[in-house]
C-alpha cells in the first residue's frame, strides 16, 4: 500500500482542508461556549445553522455535482421531519433517549431517500427547466399531502385520515400524532450541537468522497455533457437518481434534526415552502455553485447576517433576490468572466491560473 | 347537472385565465428558449398597476387596464435586457433558471415593500350592477365570460400576428434558428424583446382578469397561477400556443372539478399529479413535436 499522505492529489487535500474547517469551527464554538461566551439566543441558532448548512451541502450535491435545479429541497426536509418525529413520538416512552434519536435522525433520512427514489422515478427522465418545475411541485405537493394528514394512535393501534379529526374514530386512551394542519406538537427536544455537527461533518464527507470516486466523476461527467456521457456508456438515469436520493437522505437528515429542536412541527409555507427552497439555493449560489465548503460557508453566514444586522430585516429577502441575480451574471456572462479571468488574484500575483470556475468541485 | 355545468363554467374561466398566462410562456420558451420564472410574478405586477390606477387613483377602469398592459411591457423588456440578455451566450441553462428564479423572488419582495403583505381588495373591473348574467336556468358570472372571451380573442390575434406579419415571421424563424435567422437580416435581440414585450402584456390582461374573479391581490398573487400556467404550457406542448390555449382550459377545468369533487386541500396537488403524468406518458406533451436531441 502506497504511502497516503503523499500520494494525495489536489482534490483530497482540498478536501481534508474542508473537513479540518469544520472540526476547527466546532472546536472554536465549543471553547466559547465553554467560556460562557455565547449568549442564549447564539446558543439557540447553532443547532439551524448545522441545519441550513447540511441543506446547503446536500442541494449543492444536486445542483453543483448533477448540475439540476431542484427547487423541492424543503419538500425532502420536511419528510425528513414529519418521519422521524412520527418515529418519536410513536417511541417516546418505550425507548431510551440515544437509541431513539439516532433512529430518528435514520428513519428520517431513509424516509425522505424513499420519496427522493419515488420523485426521481418521473423527474430524472427530464431536465433543466422541466426539472426545476417538477421538484417545485413536488415540494408543495408534500407540504399539502403533510397538512391534511391525521394520524392517531389508540390501543387499537394506529388510525390514518385525511379528512379531519373525527374521522380517526379514536377511542376514549387515543391521542393524536400528527393533526393535519397543527403537525406534531411536542417532539421531545434531543437536537443539539454535537449531533448537528456530526450529521453536517457526515454529509460533508459522503458528499466529498462522493466527488472523487469513479460514480462522482460520472455524475459531473452527465452534468458536463449529458450525451457525451452517454455514449461512453454511463448509464445515465441510475448516476442521476443515486445522487438525487443522496441527496434527499441528507436533506431527510437535516430535517429530523429540524424536528427534534421546535416545540410544534408545522408544515408551514415559510418552513417548509418553496421561499426555503430558494434560500437553499442562494447558500449554493453564493458559495460558488458545486463548492461545497463555499456552500456551508455561505449558510452560515446567511443564517447569522440577520441576527446581527436586525435593521435590515425588512430588506434580506430582497438582499437574496439580488445575490442570486449578480452573482450569476457576474459568474457566468461571457464578458464578466473574461475579466475575472484576466484581473484574478492569482494573475496579479503571478500565479499560474488552473480552475477554470468554481465547478471543480471542492 | 345545473352545478355541474356552473363549475365547468368556472373551470373555463380560470383555465382561459392559465391560458393567457400559458401563452406568455410559451412562447418566451419556443423563443428565447429559456424559462422565465419570473413570468407569474408579472401577473402580479400587472394586478398592483390596475390596482393603484383603478382604486387608489380613482380613474377610470380602461386607464387601469391599459396601465397594467403597458407597465408590464415596459417591465418584461426591461427584465429581458438587464437579467437575462447578459446570459444569453454563456451557455449554461442553469444560470439562466437560477436568475429567472432572482428576479421572480426580486419583483415579489419588491411589491412586499412597496404594498405590504396585506392582502388588497381589488376592485373587480366588471360593474357591482352587471356582476352575473342569467341564461334561463343558468347563472354565469360576468368575469368568466370576459375570461373566455378575452383569450380566445388573445390566441387569434397572436395567431394572425405570427404567421401574417413580418414580425410575428422573425418570430418563427428565431424559433427555429436563431444564428440563421440573424444572417437573414434579422435582429435577434429585437425579436426577443418583442417576444417578451407581447408575453408580458399578456401577463398583464391575465392580472387585471384573475384579480377580477378572485380579488384578493398580494405579492405572492401571482406565484401559484404562473407555475399552473407552466403546467399548462407543459401540457399542450411547450412552444405551441394553440397547446398552451387548450392545456390551459383542460387544467382550468381539472383544478376546479378536482376542488369540487375530490378535495379543496388537495386541488393544487391534483393540478400537479396532471403534469407529473403527461410528463411520464407524453413529454412533448397534447400539441408538441419531439425533437432529437443533438450534440
Amino acid at each position: 500500500m502506497k504511502n497516503r499522505m503523499t500520494s494525495m492529489t489536489k482534490a483530497s487535500k482540498d478536501n481534508l482542508g474542508t473537513i479540518l474547517m469544520l472540526v476547527a469551527a466546532f472546536v472554536i464554538v465549543e471553547i466559547l461556549r465553554a467560556a460562557g461566551l455565547v449568549n442564549a439566543h447564539m446558543d439557540g441558532m447553532l443547532v439551524p445553522i448545522c441545519v441550513y448548512a447540511t441543506m446547503a451541502v446536500s442541494l449543492n450535491l444536486v445542483v453543483g455535482i448533477l448540475g439540476e435545479l431542484s427547487l423541492g429541497h424543503a419538500g425532502f426536509m420536511c419528510v425528513g421531519a414529519f418521519a422521524s418525529a412520527f418515529f418519536s413520538k410513536c417511541f417516546e416512552n418505550s425507548m431510551g433517549v440515544f437509541p431513539r434519536f439516532l433512529l430518528a435522525i435514520l428513519i428520517g433520512g431513509i424516509v425522505a431517500g424513499i420519496f427522493g427514489f419515488l420523485i426521481g422515478i418521473p423527474v430524472l427522465r427530464l431536465n433543466g427547466d422541466y426539472l426545476a418545475i417538477v421538484t417545485l411541485a413536488f415540494g408543495e405537493i408534500i407540504k399539502n399531502l403533510v397538512n391534511v394528514l391525521y394520524v392517531g394512535r389508540d390501543s387499537a393501534g394506529l388510525h390514518f385520515s385525511i379528512k379531519d379529526q373525527a374521522s380517526l374514530g379514536l377511542m376514549e386512551d387515543g391521542e393524536m400524532i400528527i393533526a393535519g394542519p397543527q403537525g406534531i406538537t411536542g417532539t421531545p427536544f434531543n437536537s443539539n450541537f454535537v449531533v448537528g455537527f456530526l450529521i453536517l461533518l457526515i454529509s460533508t464527507i459522503v458528499v466529498l468522497n462522493l466527488i472523487n470516486s469513479r460514480e462522482g466523476r460520472a455524475i459531473m461527467a452527465i452534468r458536463d455533457n449529458r450525451i457525451a456521457a452517454g455514449s461512453v456508456g454511463i448509464p445515465i438515469t441510475r448516476y442521476k437518481m443515486f445522487a438525487f436520493t443522496l441527496s434527499a437522505v441528507i436533506a431527510g437528515c437535516a430535517g429530523a434534526l429540524y424536528s427534534h429542536n421546535l416545540s410544534s412541527l408545522i408544515a408551514t409555507p415559510a418552513r417548509f415552502g418553496y421561499n426555503m427552497s430558494i434560500l437553499f439555493l442562494v447558500f449554493v449560489v453564493l458559495g460558488g455553485i458545486g463548492s461545497t465548503r463555499g456552500s456551508i460557508i455561505a449558510a452560515v453566514i446567511l443564517t447569522l447576517i440577520p441576527e446581527v444586522l436586525r435593521f435590515m430585516a425588512d430588506y434580506r429577502m430582497l438582499i437574496y433576490a439580488i445575490i442570486l441575480i449578480v452573482m450569476m451574471i457576474v459568474n457566468w456572462n461571457p464578458k464578466s468572466r473574461a475579466f475575472i479571468q484576466a484581473h484574478s488574484v492569482g494573475k496579479i500575483f503571478g500565479k499560474k491560473k488552473t480552475a477554470k470556475s468554481g465547478k471543480e468541485g471542492a | 347537472m345545473v352545478s355541474f355545468i356552473n363549475y365547468l363554467i368556472n373551470g373555463l374561466s380560470l383555465g382561459s385565465i392559465y391560458a393567457i398566462i400559458a401563452i406568455g410562456y410559451t412562447m418566451v420558451y419556443g423563443i428565447a428558449k429559456m424559462l422565465n420564472f419570473a413570468h407569474g410574478d408579472v401577473i402580479m405586477v400587472g394586478a398592483y398597476i390596475a390596482f393603484s390606477v383603478i382604486t387608489t387613483a380613482h380613474l377610470p377602469v380602461a386607464c387601469g387596464v391599459l396601465a397594467a398592459i403597458f407597465g408590464c411591457m415596459l417591465i418584461g423588456i426591461c427584465i429581458e435586457k438587464i437579467a437575462y440578455k447578459p446570459l444569453r451566450h454563456a451557455g449554461s441553462s442553469l444560470a439562466v433558471l437560477i436568475t429567472a428564479i432572482g428576479v421572480s423572488y426580486f419583483l415579489q419582495n419588491v411589491a412586499l415593500l412597496i404594498f405590504s403583505s396585506n392582502p388588497k381588495m381589488f376592485t373587480p373591473i366588471i360593474p357591482m350592477t352587471m356582476m352575473t348574467i342569467q341564461f334561463g336556468v343558468f347563472r354565469v358570472q360576468t368575469i368568466s365570460l370576459v375570461s373566455i372571451t378575452v383569450s380566445i380573442v388573445l390566441v387569434l390575434l397572436l395567431q394572425l400576428f405570427i404567421n401574417k406579419t413580418r414580425p410575428g415571421q422573425a418570430m418563427l424563424a428565431c424559433a427555429q434558428d436563431r444564428g440563421a435567422a440573424s444572417l437573414m437580416g434579422i435582429s435577434v435581440n429585437g425579436t426577443i424583446s418583442l417576444t417578451f414585450a407581447i408575453g408580458s402584456a399578456m401577463a398583464g390582461i391575465a392580472g387585471v382578469l384573475l384579480c377580477s374573479a378572485y380579488p384578493t391581490l398580494s405579492p405572492y398573487t401571482g406565484a401559484m397561477p404562473g407555475i399552473k400556467a407552466f403546467v399548462a404550457a407543459v401540457f399542450g406542448g411547450i412552444g405551441s400556443i394553440p397547446g398552451a390555449m387548450i392545456g390551459g382550459l383542460l387544467l382550468g377545468v381539472i383544478e376546479i372539478m378536482g376542488k369540487t369533487y375530490i378535495s379543496s386541500q388537495l386541488s393544487d396537488a391534483i393540478v400537479f399529479a396532471v403534469l407529473i403524468i403527461v410528463l411520464l406518458v407524453r413529454p412533448t406533451g397534447l400539441l408538441g413535436k419531439k425533437v432529437q436531441e443533438k450534440v
